[in-house]
């Protein structure tokens, strides 16, 4: 539909035709409950079609119904154009340089109050006048690489991503950070630190889990630690930077292959798995919690390997699962299989045949655990030996999503089932840990009196 | 320029300048006064719905958490976010330079992820729906065709998210009052915000209990035109939403925001009323408050006709042990190790002191931004034309020969942490530049004894935007037929027949107040009793006791109806209601057999009683000489009353007292 009826459809759109009156038109409006007089604004697209939004002249909107509708005048027109103003970014030789990737999160925006529209903030113009503490940073630059939603990221995304990182290390930036939305930016966070091999510098992800257009929102706290991580950190790793607790306090530096997302909407939703996160960041520091991370270095050198092949599959496991899944992908042509299985890494008796039919026609596949918590044991029943005979194997305490990321990125590099164990087997970046430290698992179970003790002694 | 006195005597200044300005208590004022000063006023009102949970959330509503009890405390900052022209709004930039640690206490049996913006919203409470509707509805309001949830920015962190969740629910509505219809502009509903526990320097600390319950505001044009009527309609707001029986009661459920603007002054909103008889007072006050300063600005252009632009003040930090400081504040303050600056301001002598309101001068406005806005505690300054003993003591001699002062200048001393100066002295310089200009765009604080205090920037209509987490409600004809056909007749109907129940005037704020007059008509139809003694049973009996006793539990009106429906059942008269009423209401749990013991009843016949009455005009004859029958009557009442209480009515004995005189 056309931009001036923009997203009315079916009877509103054609009250709006009827009346000659355009979306941003300053209305008078007569309805049988009433008179109505603002501006029309456009419609949600998921919206019904029997309403007209309408903004009235408090700020507030409200929607009126096209059958109590008796007649619209329009009285004015307003439309809205917008440009955020940018402010130069202030440069100074004393501060490091820092490169923001984009991939299409929104990690500052303005807010156009007569529409509600959020505008992204990117330039570094931009971001300087959302967030001014960045100039007492860094030197920050920018670049767009794509505008995609997190689900959308893919291996084609992350290999543009990993080959413009490479570009940028070997000209000689001090850091970089990379905006993402935090869905699956554990994923990305995985395959970058798989395609992105011994980087010199800082690889930082960071996003939001509160919209950058509210005043409580989490964006500009973790865009300030980001860059102050890239900019100082000893830590050349790929990380993920987000908030540690949901207070506005700190953010952890969590290693891009032990981390994942662990709720649905709560700032501090990021957690590493199995382990204890690389180092906390604050406005004012960076406090390592722990000495094993890869330092920075003066180099411009960088290994990048952006390879992977498509064809992977995660399943997770559940009861009465049965074997045509894991036919169908073995017919479909897939080349690996991760598999999500219960407890140590169990599957069920009924997937065996399927299983060994996939294994002979050469399917790689890999055990790992969703309990999220602990390694793939599976000498331990006889389901696991089972199974191991089968050719299943055990991928130690590789999180499963990481595990996917790797078989790909693996996969990508050879067909060879021996060569592939070996390589996935091998640690990199810490996805798989020698050993699994006591404080690597805690759930804090609230309810039992100790627990609630204590968590009304510290900031969540 | 003007000539300004040499020798100014704060104290008589304050009294000049009050006398200058007009001010008259209340009580003194007439209503032509308000005319003249161009005196409007509109109200905010916030009303808590009875609801079972919270709007958005499905935390039970209206549990409170004790002073203190908290599970969990997390902490935000908030940070504004800006308009599309890329400016702060004015509220959004005082609320960031103050540099807030904001700290909620969290209880979890009334707080979820919700309340402190770690998850979404649910959907919207349709038991609050449906109320809101049916106050719009007796507000007379147009409704709108859908309920599109907004999103109005609050940067205090009296919400978490940093924005209320509000949604218009009808738009021009009308209020009756006896005299007048007061306009409304729109009623809408949304969410409570977290209670303030408290504000110290840098940080301030909210409980989250209240936060979430879901009220209406109704917002009324400025029709009021003096301080009583903007009472009047306050009262009849409360009324018209207690007559739905399903709004909260109690202190906090019901706040007032009160809107005042004089001619040539500015819409300023008192925040938070937390009573309407206050309310008459702060706007008054306010008035004045607003006039006084027209006045001073009047005055400062009349001196420097240049105005704010022209105007510029000086400032010298005081860094090693200066001797003018020499109050006790002021020393207190510098061996804390706060930083001293002495404030020079051009062409402001006999501003400092000029009244503003009751007890207070131009000199606080500064003090209580200072607060505010740089987060220094009070007192945090010191001036030259203090009359508060506290205040007094600086060698403002010293001071002024240290910043170079003139004659007509005035000097301010004030104190903090060295990181609050540069925010403190701007502070100062905005609030006098705005001296030249009038009356400032702000939200105020009430207290009690009817004066205000700065509270924050007027936030600007550009704070409003679309909450993108909610989809919208349609609200449709089969949903208001339902809200009609739920609706209590209107309060202006209920005056009417309270009128035609010949309940006396007296009686009405009390029945409606606690929207007793259903239950009057209920007993009066069901029971049989006269609407009026059922009235008065309530306004002038239950009123009193509820005054003067402390009850074991809550009084629900179940416990009048049950008394009054054991007095038919028992064939008692309706007059020992007066006397079981204590008993009843101090124990609601008590069998109502026993609250008849309890007041010592005894049944007797009718007979029994009148046969007492010879005997009684004998003993009486007996101890007595006097001539006076009415002494002799009121004699044999007295004996009479006890005995004949819920067996034979008052008058009836009476007047067989009257007829046993004739025999």
């Amino acid at each position: 539909m056309s931009e001036i009826f923009k997203g009315y459809r079916g009877p509103a759109l054609e009250l709006l035709k009827s009346f000659h009156v355009r979306v941003w038109s300053e209305a008078r409006i007569q309805t049988t409950r009433g008179d109505f007089q603002g501006i029309v604004l456009p419609r949600s697209e998921n919206d019904d079609d029997r309403h007209i939004v309408l903004k009235l002249p408090n700020g507030y909107n409200v929607g009126i119904a096209v059958e109590t509708i008796r007649h619209i005048e329009e009285c004015g027109y307003k439309e809205a154009h917008y440009k955020i103003p940018e402010r130069e970014f202030p440069v100074s030789p004393e501060k490091r340089n820092v490169k923001l990737l984009g991939t299409g999160g929104t990690i500052a925006s303005r807010l156009d109050y007569r529409t509600g529209a959020v505008i992204p903030a990117f330039s570094p113009g931009e971001l300087y006048g959302a967030v001014p503490e960045l100039a007492d940073i860094c030197n920050l630059t920018t670049e767009k690489l794509f505008a995609v939603f997190s689900e959308n990221m893919g291996p084609t995304q992350y290999k543009i991503l990993a080959q413009a990182i490479g570009e940028e290390i070997r000209k000689g930036i001090h850091g970089i950070v990379i905006g993402h939305g935090t869905d699956t930016m554990h994923h990305t966070a995985a395959a970058l630190s798989y395609m992105v091999q011994h980087p010199p510098i800082p690889i930082v992800m960071v996003g939001s889990q509160r919209s950058s257009d509210r005043p409580s929102s989490d964006a500009a706290l973790n865009l300030i630690h980001a860059t102050k991580t890239a900019a100082e950190a000893d830590i050349a790793e790929v990380m993920v930077c987000m908030f540690g607790p949901t207070s506005d306090e700190y953010g952890l530096l969590h290693r891009g292959t032990r981390v994942r997302k662990m709720h649905s909407s709560y700032r501090s939703t990021f957690r590493t798995i199995g382990d204890i996160p690389i180092a906390m960041v604050s406005r004012e520091k960076i406090t390592p919690l722990r000495q094993d991370y890869n330092r920075r270095r003066d180099d411009r050198t960088v290994e990048v390997i952006p390879v992977f092949e498509e064809r992977v599959s995660l399943i997770y496991y559940y009861p009465n699962m049965h074997p045509d899944i894991i036919e169908a992908l073995t017919d479909l042509g897939y080349k690996g299989i991760i598999i999500a299985g219960t407890g140590l890494g169990h599957v069920n008796k009924p997937l065996y045949p399927a299983i060994r039919r996939a294994v002979e026609k050469g399917v790689v596949i890999y055990m790992t655990v969703q309990t999220l918590w602990g390694y793939a044991h599976m000498f331990v029943y006889d389901t696991g030996r089972d199974l191991m005979t089968l050719g299943i194997v055990p991928a130690e305490n590789m999180l499963p999503e990481v595990a996917y990321i790797k078989l790909g990125w693996v996969l990508g590099q050879t067909a060879d089932p021996d060569r592939v164990k070996e390589m996935m087997l091998t640690p990199i970046c810490g996805d798989i840990t020698e050993r699994e430290p006591y404080n690597g698992y805690l759930i804090y179970q609230g309810g039992i009196p100790e627990v609630e003790e204590f968590i009304k002694r510290f900031h969540k | 320029m003007k000539i300004v006195p040499s020798d100014l005597d704060p104290q008589r200044n304050f009294e000049e300048t009050r006398q200058r300005v007009g001010y008259t208590p209340r009580q003194e004022t007439p209503a032509e006064v308000y005319q003249q000063l161009g005196f409007i006023c509109g109200l905010e009102v916030h009303q808590q719905l009875q609801t079972a949970k919270k709007l958005f959330c499905r935390c039970p509503a209206g549990i409170y958490q004790p002073d203190g009890y908290y599970d969990a405390e997390l902490i935000r900052h908030m940070r504004p976010t800006l308009s599309e022209l890329g400016e702060y709004d004015g509220t959004a930039l005082m609320e960031f330079k103050t540099r807030k640690t904001v700290i909620y206490h969290i209880d979890n049996r009334t707080a979820c992820t919700y309340d402190v913006d770690d998850t979404p919203p649910f959907k919207l409470n349709p038991e609050a729906l449906e109320i809101a509707l049916e106050i719009a509805l007796l507000l007379q309001t147009t409704i709108v065709g859908e309920l599109h949830i907004t999103r109005k920015q609050y940067l205090d962190g009296s919400i978490p998210t940093g924005f209320q969740r509000t949604a218009i629910v009808g738009i021009e509505g009308r209020l009756p009052l006896p005299h007048k219809t007061v306009r409304v502009i729109q009623l809408s509903v949304e969410e409570d915000a977290c209670r303030e526990v408290s504000d110290v320097g840098h940080v301030r600390v909210y409980t989250t209990d209240r936060l979430g319950m879901p009220l209406v505001e109704t917002v009324t044009y400025p029709d009021m035109q003096t301080p009583d009527e903007v009472a009047e309609a306050a009262h009849s707001i409360r009324f018209l939403t207690r007559s739905t029986g399903k709004v909260r009661t109690g202190i906090g459920a019901a706040r007032e925001d009160v809107n005042v603007s004089i001619r040539g002054g500015t819409r300023v909103e008192i925040k938070g009323v937390p009573r309407i008889r206050y309310i008459p007072e702060l706007v008054h006050n306010e008035a004045f408050r607003q006039k006084s300063l027209l006045v001073i600005c009047e005055e400062l252009l009349a001196r420097m006709p240049a105005g704010a632009p022209g105007w510029q003040m000086r400032h010298v930090a005081l860094d090693t042990d200066p001797p003018m400081v020499t109050s006790a504040l002021a020393r207190q303050a510098w061996e804390k190790g706060d930083c001293l600056v002495a404030v020079n301001l051009p062409g402001f002598r006999g501003i400092l002191s000029f009244f503003t309101q009751p007890g207070r001068s131009f000199a606080d406005e500064i003090s209580d931004r200072l607060k505010v806005i740089a987060c220094i505690e009070k007192p945090n300054m010191a001036h030259s034309e203090a009359f508060r003993p506290a205040e007094q003591g600086e060698d403002f001699e010293a001071i002024r020969r240290l910043l170079g002062a003139r004659e007509e200048d005035a000097q301010i001393l004030l104190w903090g942490p060295v990181g609050d100066i540069p925010t403190a002295l701007e502070t100062v310089e905005e609030r006098c530049r705005l001296a030249f200009l009038g009356v400032p765009n702000e939200t105020r604080k009430a207290f009690p004894d009817g004066t205000t205090m700065f509270e924050r920037v007027l936030p600007g209509p550009d704070r409003m935007y679309p909450d993108t987490d909610s989809a919208p409600i349609a609200i449709t004809e089969e949903m208001i037929e339902r809200a009609r056909r739920r609706l209590p007749p209107r309060v202006d109907r209920r005056l009417a027949q309270l009128r035609e129940w010949n309940v006396p005037e007296d009686a009405f704020a009390y029945l409606l107040r606690h929207n007793l007059v259903p239950l009057v008509e209920r007993i009066a139809s069901e029971l049989r009793f006269a609407p009026r003694f059922v009235a008065l049973f309530l306004a002038h009996r239950l009123k009193h006791l509820q005054g003067r006793l402390r009850p074991d539990g809550p009084l629900d009106v179940g416990r009048i109806y049950g008394l009054l429906a054991f007095i038919r059942e028992r064939g008692l008269e309706p007059e020992i209601a007066f006397e079981m009423l204590a008993p009843a209401y101090e124990h609601p749990d008590a069998d109502l057999e026993a609250v008849l013991s309890s007041i010592g009843y005894v049944p007797r016949s009718r007979d029994d009683i009148i046969a007492r009455i010879s005997v009684l005009r004998e003993e009486f004859a007996r101890r007595n000489t006097s001539r006076d029958a009415g002494a002799g009557r009121r004699w044999i009442m007295g004996r009479l009353r006890p005995l004949a209480l819920g067996n034979m009515p008052m008058a009836e004995v009476a007047a067989a007292i009257r007829a046993g005189e004739s025999l």
